[in-house]
């Protein structure tokens, strides 16, 4: 890098802590100078809307822990003693909860765009299972915190996922009890639930500094897939990037602000405003909608072992990716094969997702199967062999070749001679 | 009078919970959508529809049904019913609240205040089900919330976009006004009701409202449909009832958000405006 990305602090007092605590210069060069390839896209500004949205999860769940009671017989009042007394409380409420399910879209349009773009590939094979680990912990925080409010489908969610360790052989049985704290779901599953949903972000916070630092030791990947070679392809991250990501940050707030301040109650389920009745199963138990791809694959296997193997293994599976894809083409977009499969899988996710939400019968089981069986011979069979058989579009020679070439005239070659 | 008549036609006919569980299966009607004031981005409660939801809910509604989660300070918020302090200090008042141990250590009765939480009709569930022969009838703080149907594909999505928030309070109407003669052929289990939107559609709550049954001050009309309204709107503020501090704040963020998005887009354009068109890179090589 040139000499600008020596960090060389003019305020004495940031000269004196220099010399003793480097912070000024790490975030110097991972936040200012940092080379980020200039022919990003708008999909990777969800790194930092995850960012800005784990802190505002930590920040209104810190807030709404000072007013919340967990005891079986109090959560579900003192829920609603915060939407109704607390002030700004139905705001803290309303923007946690969504803010849950915005997390979400955002992690899965991070997803969808590692896996696009083949950001999982070496040498980013340690980033993508840090951020497979990540999402891990997310959907355990967030079914934590869903039991939390003590309502209806809280409790009958708590009942159906602890249960699904009892298909363990063997220890099954003694496994469920052990998180449960008692033969059933009840207090002290409440207590450990509410400890571990305020431990676990602390965790995530962790992890994506681990993360964050692995980005930054192998680079961002980009839409072409070709590592950047000269400083030309690409631009400082302030101010280019962190504009960037603001401006569409606050696109992603305007979405969040439609749901938290019109809809707030359009992705819950009307029985979670029903207090917790353990001798009253709700007609159909529903988890919350990012779950659903996962429980339509849980509930189309018949045997309950090999379901919920099913289930952990359709995650799990994908921090194999790196190893699973044997293309050394990163970008869809030069990959016209598996291009097509991976928008068929993305599609298969959704239908997973709608089925997950329909009871398990007749022709949605038969449908659930068909889609669950593409989920896996996708990642097992197609990404493997495809590697080895598809032939791929010729890359670019370098990222600013690619940007030349898109912004160039029909029909012009590039290098863009005498173009004004 | 009101409230024993409603009582002793609720307590003679008893609601058996395994019958509605067995023709749980049974298709019910799709809740026909009902223009509701607070509806949309805009749309707040209408005080004087609440006070008259209030009065419906004071004379027959509680008989039966707690509304626990409520306080009468409640009803002076801006936003909802629109009492005046005076007006629901004497609401509370005509309360009789259990209070206590006092220095005898007894439990004694008094006169409501603001600060008390609406008083149950019964002092448990049990004392409830004992009274009406089996059924508990819910408690109606979150009854609009807690209510609803399934809209199914592709209304769902729809949803998102028109605002659509009003199941429960839909659904709520449908059932005030949903009693109907069974179909021919249908027997309706002892202590049930047949209602068309219900679930199962035997219903252990009996018709509760006719025309005229309860007398309104203000002109509106004395018929089932407007009480069924009312006491609608009534019970989704009672779910809801910062509603109005919830879309005004909303309005607020909304134009915030907006002129901020667009400040960041501009800005973000001149910054990148040498990216796009880099002068370096559309000169010709030096070594071509």
């Amino acid at each position: 890098m040139s000499a600008s990305s020596i960090y060389t602090p003019q305020n004495p007092f940031m000269r004196w802590l220099e010399r003793r605590l480097p912070i000024g210069g790490l975030v110097y060069s991972s936040f200012v100078v940092y080379p980020t390839p200039r022919n990003l896209n708008y999909w990777w500004t969800f790194g930092a809307i995850l960012s800005f949205m784990l802190v505002v999860q930590i920040v209104t769940g810190v807030v709404l822990a000072m007013h919340y009671t967990a005891n079986a017989d109090l959560a579900f009042d003192s829920v609603e003693s915060i939407m109704r007394d607390v002030n700004y409380g139905w705001l803290l409420r309303y923007v946690h909860a969504n803010g849950a399910s915005f997390f979400f879209v955002a992690v899965y349009a991070h997803i969808v765009r590692g896996m696009y773009y083949g950001s999982y590939k070496e040498p980013r094979e340690v980033l993508w299972v840090l951020g497979v680990i990540l999402f891990l912990l997310m959907v355990a925080t967030g079914f934590l915190g869903y039991v939390l409010p003590w309502g209806q489908m809280s409790f009958w969610a708590a009942t159906v996922i602890t249960s699904l360790f009892s298909a363990i052989p063997g220890i099954g049985g003694a496994v469920v009890e052990w998180l449960w704290g008692g033969y059933a779901v009840g207090n002290p599953t409440l207590n450990r639930f509410y400890s571990l949903h305020y431990l676990l972000p602390f965790i995530i916070t962790g992890v994506v500094v681990l993360h964050v630092w692995a980005l930054h030791v192998v680079g961002q990947n980009n839409p072409t897939g070709v590592e950047p070679k000269t400083e030309k392809d690409t631009v400082p991250f302030t101010p280019h990037a962190t504009l960037k990501d603001a401006f569409f940050i606050g696109v992603f707030l305007l979405f969040f602000a439609w749901f938290v301040f019109y809809i707030p109650n359009y992705l819950y389920h009307p029985d979670n405003y029903i207090p917790a009745n353990p001798s009253q199963t709700p007609t159909h138990i529903v988890p919350e909608w990012y779950y659903l791809p996962f429980y339509a694959i849980l509930r189309a296997i018949p045997n309950k072992l090999l379901g919920v193997i099913a289930l952990v293994g359709s995650i799990v599976l994908l921090a194999f990716l790196p190893w699973l894809d044997t293309s050394r083409v990163r970008s869809a977009n030069y990959r016209p094969l598996f291009r097509v499969f991976l928008l068929i899988f993305f599609a298969v996710v959704i239908g997973l997702g709608y089925l997950g939400s329909k009871p398990p019968e007749g022709g949605y089981v038969t449908a659930a199967r068909f889609l669950t069986a593409y989920y896996f011979i996708f990642l097992l069979i197609i990404l493997p062999l495809l590697g080895l058989f598809e032939t791929t579009k010729p890359l670019p020679n370098s990222i600013s070749e690619s940007v030349l070439r898109r912004s160039a005239p029909a029909g012009a070659s590039a290098p863009l001679a005498g173009r004004e | 009078m009101n409230r024993s008549i409603v009582l002793a036609v609720t307590l003679a006919a008893s609601l058996s919970a395994l019958g509605m569980e067995a023709a749980l299966a049974q298709e019910a009607a799709i809740p026909p959508p009902q223009h509701w004031s607070f509806s949309g981005p805009f749309g707040l409660y209408d005080p004087e529809q609440l006070q008259r939801g209030f009065k419906i809910y004071r004379e027959v509604c509680s008989t039966c049904h707690s509304l626990k989660l409520l306080a009468f300070r409640d009803l002076t918020d801006r936003g909802g019913p629109g009492f005046t302090e005076a007006k629901a200090k004497a609401i509370a008042a005509s309360f009789q609240v259990t209070d206590g141990p006092n220095k005898q250590g007894q439990m004694y009765q008094r006169p409501g205040r603001l600060a008390d939480h609406f008083p149950p009709p019964f002092p448990n569930d049990q004392a409830a089900r004992a009274a009406l022969g089996g059924a508990l009838p819910p408690d109606m703080s979150d009854l609009a919330k807690g209510r609803g149907y399934e809209r199914g594909f592709p209304w769902f999505i729809f949803d998102a976009f028109t605002q659509y928030q009003e199941e429960g309070p839909d659904y709520i109407h449908a059932i005030l006004t949903g009693y109907t003669a069974p179909p021919s052929g249908i027997t309706v289990p002892p202590g049930a009701s047949y209602n068309k939107y219900f679930p199962g559609h035997n219903l252990g709550m009996p018709r509760p409202l006719s025309d005229g049954q309860v007398k309104y001050t203000d002109g509106a009309p004395e018929t089932v449909d407007q009480y069924g309204r009312d006491v609608t709107a009534f019970l989704a503020w009672a779910s809801e009832p910062k509603l109005d501090q919830r879309k005004r704040l909303g309005f607020q963020v909304f134009v915030y958000l907006i002129v901020l998005t667009g400040l960041l887009y501009f800005t973000k354009k001149r910054v990148w405006r040498d990216v796009h068109h880099p002068a370096e890179l559309t000169k010709p090589p030096a070594s071509a």
